[in-house]
């Protein structure tokens, strides 16, 4: 494993463990860039807070901003953290004893089935 | 965090291995308890292909067929996009015990990641990183 890839993850997850930066990232990505104040009318976080997130967010790499005055700065997901970390989920997700036990079952079957 | 960058498993089964090579290698098999329709190429290079009836299918590229020992494939990474070209190698060994088989299977390469991952990953506040939108939108703007 390299270090690099799991700061990485840690940082997606780190900021997915907060719920006010979950659904900024989930509104970012149902509805496409945005800037602080669009996401301050979508949901019931003041505007400030808002920004302060997506500082964090910007920092990790997760969101960027797009070059614009202040106020009007919108911000976009980052795909590539969450590809890293998607890496990661993949190893616990892939569920081989369940697999395995079925594999067993249907040699149990097959043999019963053939009169054994 | 110490993420596994493989899988193992070994389980023991009350079939012979010719048994158990048979449902590891063949399309009846694999369909019979992986996947819910299969296909199988067997053949080092060849294809297989497994499709679930809830929707995802997984493509297989063979890469070691030692019968009756030894069955090895490599894959997609769950989760990944389609054309990320990140595999992960699934190897099953079978050793004949008194009554049956010693079944093991390694899932390796979880950890794996290309440089352009990492320099996608890192490259925080570019400007000018065209998402495939954007990219889109410039096609049809030149055509």
């Amino acid at each position: 494993m390299r270090p690099d890839a799991e700061a990485i993850a840690e940082q997606v997850f780190t900021a997915l463990a907060d719920p006010t930066r979950r659904d900024i990232l989930a509104a970012l990505a149902s509805g496409g860039p945005a800037t602080a104040t669009d996401l301050a009318g979508r949901l019931p976080i003041t505007r400030q807070a808002i920004a302060k997130h997506l500082g964090l967010l910007a920092e990790a790499g997760l969101v960027t901003a797009a070059p614009g005055e202040r106020r009007r700065v919108r911000y976009r997901l980052r795909s590539a953290p969450m590809q890293v970390a998607q890496q990661f989920l993949a190893a616990l997700a892939r569920d081989w004893d369940t697999a395995l036990d079925a594999l067993a079952d249907h040699l149990d079957r097959s043999v019963r089935a053939a009169g054994g | 965090m110490g993420f596994p960058d493989r899988i193992e498993r070994t389980v023991e089964v009350a079939h012979p291995p010719a048994e158990v090579w048979a449902a590891l290698t063949t399309a009846d098999g694999l369909a019979s308890w992986f996947g819910n329709e299969a296909t199988i190429d067997l053949r080092p290079g060849g294809s297989a292909r497994m499709r679930w009836t809830d929707g995802p299918t997984a493509e297989m590229r063979v890469e070691r067929v030692e019968e009756p020992t030894v069955f090895g494939f490599t894959w997609q990474i769950y989760g990944l996009p389609e054309d990320d070209p990140r595999r992960t190698y699934v190897e099953f060994t079978l050793e004949p015990t008194g009554a049956g088989t010693r079944l093991r299977v390694v899932e390796s390469g979880f950890a794996q990641l290309p440089e352009d991952a990492f320099r996608k990953a890192y490259d925080g506040n570019t400007d000018g990183w065209a998402s495939e939108l954007g990219e889109l939108v410039a096609y049809l703007d030149a055509a």
